[in-house]
């Protein structure tokens, strides 16, 4: 079996798993909403919040994340499943282009909702060109942000205390994103004056970090998750 | 203090419980770089808070500078040593634990002097630009710096077994590789985006005074000397330690299973 189907099994695991619990329709999504309403409650002044909307979008994500990665390693270390893929003698960078690739749909979803919930929650809104912007800039971030948080997430798994060290190691990583994310959304949607073509370097820029945490990813998940 | 066992630990390719590991942190090398060590940081003080002169334009917060320009030196060249030794731990899987120590020696060393970076770039900036900080692209870097390199410890300190351990903390600082890069580029994009003029326009003071540029100098190599008396000490302790961990737990078997002969005899001596 090579990468790839490995990859695609995992995912598909991955995602029947999240399917089946709801733990990210009933409990992730609800709370990036929530977050979504209390930055509405901090920032409502002189109609900041359109301003920095992108910004808040792409927090309540990096928050996000952070659960999703728990969750996506909680259901590998329960009942020693980690351990049996281990076992079965997989490619370890299938694993991580699986696992990765199912974070980066719930991810996407997320996203989904979050840009929704600016548009109704702080009037956000998008030209035609924007929106085309938009799908630019989602989709390489979140692949970027599925790599490094599988990467991460699978640094920890087992430790005790992994829960309080994820943030430390995984924020000051995806500060890129959060950078490039925002300001190509912020392009996309006209916040601030932002002009649409300013996205594109921003998506570039996004597109590498993707690209490098992949293949950096791929080649450190074997050491990482082996005993 | 004792020095009899020396000849005995210097060997460093110690890799278990098995191999010789070290008795003493200090060795004579290391108790001569340790004088030499305090010898410069003394002869440091002494030029940069008395001799070399104040600056003209920045006045006596210049020697703050010496402190700032040596800490962060270490800083950096601590982070390139600790990749370097994570990758000489992965590079073969075999490998003795010595690179993995080196490397966390050298990072909690690394994570030392940033800490006195940041508070002494700090204390300048106040002075010299009126705020402590500014979201300039090398500033915000460093500052990252220090907090990936606290999460690295962090890992360190997870536990499990000790080669988990070296195999972990290497690929975090591996990645600190690929990161910062990153993160530096993309900061600096976005303050080209968002801020005309950086405030850091150190240009001003072009020519530097004789006695500075010799001040400068020799705070380089003070601090770096001081670098490389507590990596040598610091990898020693950690390796005491490893060994402490191992003979540990082969101690409290053997006492165990001494018991459980001790009982079984009913004639024995107890």
């Amino acid at each position: 079996m090579n990468a790839w189907q490995v990859a695609r099994l995992v995912a598909a695991k991955d995602l029947r798993v999240e399917l089946r619990s709801r733990v990210v329709l009933n409990q992730v999504l609800p709370f990036a909403g929530l977050v979504m309403v209390m930055f509405a409650f901090a920032l409502d002044k002189d109609n900041i919040l359109q301003r920095v909307s992108p910004g808040l979008i792409w927090l309540a994500t990096v928050f996000s994340l952070l659960i999703l990665v728990q969750r996506t390693f909680a259901i590998e270390s329960a009942d020693g499943a980690l351990d049996a893929l281990r076992g079965a003698g997989v490619s370890p960078a299938g694993v991580f282009f699986g696992k990765s690739l199912a974070l980066a749909v719930q991810l996407l979803t997320l996203e989904v909702l979050l840009t929704g919930l600016a548009v109704v929650l702080y009037s956000a809104s998008f030209s035609p060109g924007g929106a085309v912007v938009m799908v630019a800039t989602v989709l390489p971030a979140t692949m970027g942000l599925g790599f490094v948080g599988t990467l991460y997430g699978g640094l920890a798994i087992g430790a005790s205390g992994r829960e309080t060290l994820l943030p430390l190691l995984l924020f000051p990583v995806v500060a890129p994103v959060l950078i490039g994310a925002t300001r190509a959304t912020e392009a996309a949607l006209g916040a601030g004056g932002a002009a649409t073509s300013d996205g594109w370097p921003w998506v570039a820029l996004l597109t590498v970090f993707a690209v490098l945490f992949g293949v950096g990813g791929s080649l450190a998940f074997g050491p990482l998750i082996e005993e | 203090m004792v020095n009899v066992t020396t000849t005995a630990s210097s060997s460093t390719s110690a890799a278990g419980p098995a191999a010789t590991s070290p008795t003493h942190a200090g060795t004579r090398f290391t108790r001569a770089l340790g004088i030499i060590t305090i010898a410069a940081m003394l002869s440091l003080a002494a030029f940069g808070l008395v001799f070399s002169p104040a600056d003209v334009v920045q006045g006596e917060s210049v020697r703050i500078l010496y402190i700032h320009v040596g800490t962060v030196w270490v800083a950096y060249l601590a982070f390139v040593i600790t990749a370097v030794s994570s990758a000489a731990f992965l590079w073969k899987r075999t490998t003795s634990l010595t690179w993995d120590r080196i490397a966390g020696a050298s990072a909690e060393i690394g994570v030392a002097f940033m800490a006195l970076t940041l508070f002494a770039g700090a204390l300048w900036g106040r002075l010299s630009w009126g705020t402590f900080w500014v979201w300039d692209a090398r500033v915000t870097t460093t500052a990252f710096l220090f907090i990936t390199y606290v999460g690295y410890l962090a890992v360190r300190g997870l536990g499990g077994s000790q080669q988990q351990r070296g195999r972990r903390s290497a690929v975090v600082a591996l990645l600190a590789v690929l990161e910062i890069p990153l993160v530096h580029f993309s900061v600096k994009l976005w303050r080209s985006v968002h801020q005309d003029a950086s405030v850091a326009d150190r240009t001003t003071n072009v020519t530097l005074d004789g006695l500075m540029l010799f001040t400068l100098m020799l705070a380089l190599v003070a601090f770096t000397l001081v670098y490389v008396w507590w990596v040598l000490l610091r990898q020693r302790v950690l390796a005491m330690q490893d060994a402490l961990d191992d003979k540990g737990l082969d101690y409290a078997l053997a006492e165990r299973r001494r018991e459980v002969t001790a009982d079984a005899l009913p004639g024995s001596v107890r």
